[in-house]
């Protein structure tokens, strides 16, 4: 099956590309991005602002079934160009992680499809490669973390 | 070539992709391997002694000529280290695609 969503990452280099092909038409597909109400339900996250223009700024939150915050991100939207490009920075809060550039790109393929190209720049190599593997690292965390309550339950 | 040879930008070439599906299968021989593409020969080598290079191949002799292997262990190394990342987006993204398509515009 073809993989609809493609990661290219070359060695050696502090970014990485993205792309994603929808079957959707290009007005949906932005509007997933621009309208907060539906960022916040496939983001699985909250929105607390997101100013959609230029010097504009977004904030997102993300809190566990007891309510402790468990993700916080922000960013400055610097471009804001319906059904065709945001450009904004994205910065994790309370983490190592430092800055990230994001240059989004939406473009229609047909009526019914449409793609996103989303580039991100790192600060360094070694940043963009540790964001890489984060969900890599999550997903054990998750397992051991999954086995530790088994364990737990079995004492 | 005293260029870094790493298995990302090995696999940032759909070429390269290409000749590692095509390999996976069976071991080939150079000119087994160039006949699947359009691609001048002397280019395929060069996709094979990089992909060679990284491990992500391996060769044999047998008489005469060189026969290239897929490299398991290393492929399976990319892949692991790549793969939640991308899943992570394509999850998300599919999400985004379902919302969307059951989406209907408030009067």
């Amino acid at each position: 099956m073809e993989r609809k969503t493609k990661v290219n990452a070359e060695d050696g280099k502090q970014d990485l590309v993205i792309t994603r092909e929808f079957d959707l038409p290009l007005e949906l597909l932005f509007k997933a991005y621009a309208d907060p109400e539906i960022v916040e339900q496939w983001m699985g996250t909250k929105v607390l602002k997101l100013e959609n223009k230029k010097h504009g700024g977004w904030q997102f939150e993300t809190s566990d079934a007891k309510g402790n915050v468990v993700f916080q991100a922000n960013g400055v939207i610097h471009e804001f160009v319906p059904e065709r490009k945001i450009t904004r920075t994205f910065e994790m809060e309370n983490a190592p992680f430092g800055v990230q550039l994001e240059f989004l790109e939406f473009e229609k393929i047909s009526n019914e499809t449409s793609k996103l190209i989303m580039h991100i720049v790192y600060k360094s190599v070694a940043q963009r490669d540790q964001m890489l593997q984060l969900p890599f690292a999550h997903g054990i965390n998750m397992a051991h973390n999954r086995l530790q309550e088994l364990v737990s339950k079995l004492k | 070539m005293n260029l870094r040879r790493d298995v990302f930008q090995a696999i940032a070439d759909p070429t390269r992709r290409a000749i590692l599906m095509l390999v996976a299968s069976q071991s080939m021989t150079a000119g087994a391997i160039a006949s699947n593409f359009d691609t001048a020969r002397p280019t395929v080598s060069k996709h094979l002694q990089i992909l060679t290079e990284c491990e992500l191949l391996g060769q044999q002799q047998n008489g005469r000529e060189i026969y290239y292997h897929i490299n398991a262990k290393k492929m399976k190394e990319v892949a692991d280290f790549i793969e939640p990342f991308r899943n992570m987006w394509d999850d998300r993204f599919n999400k985004l695609e379902t919302i969307m398509k059951n989406y209907k515009p408030k009067k």
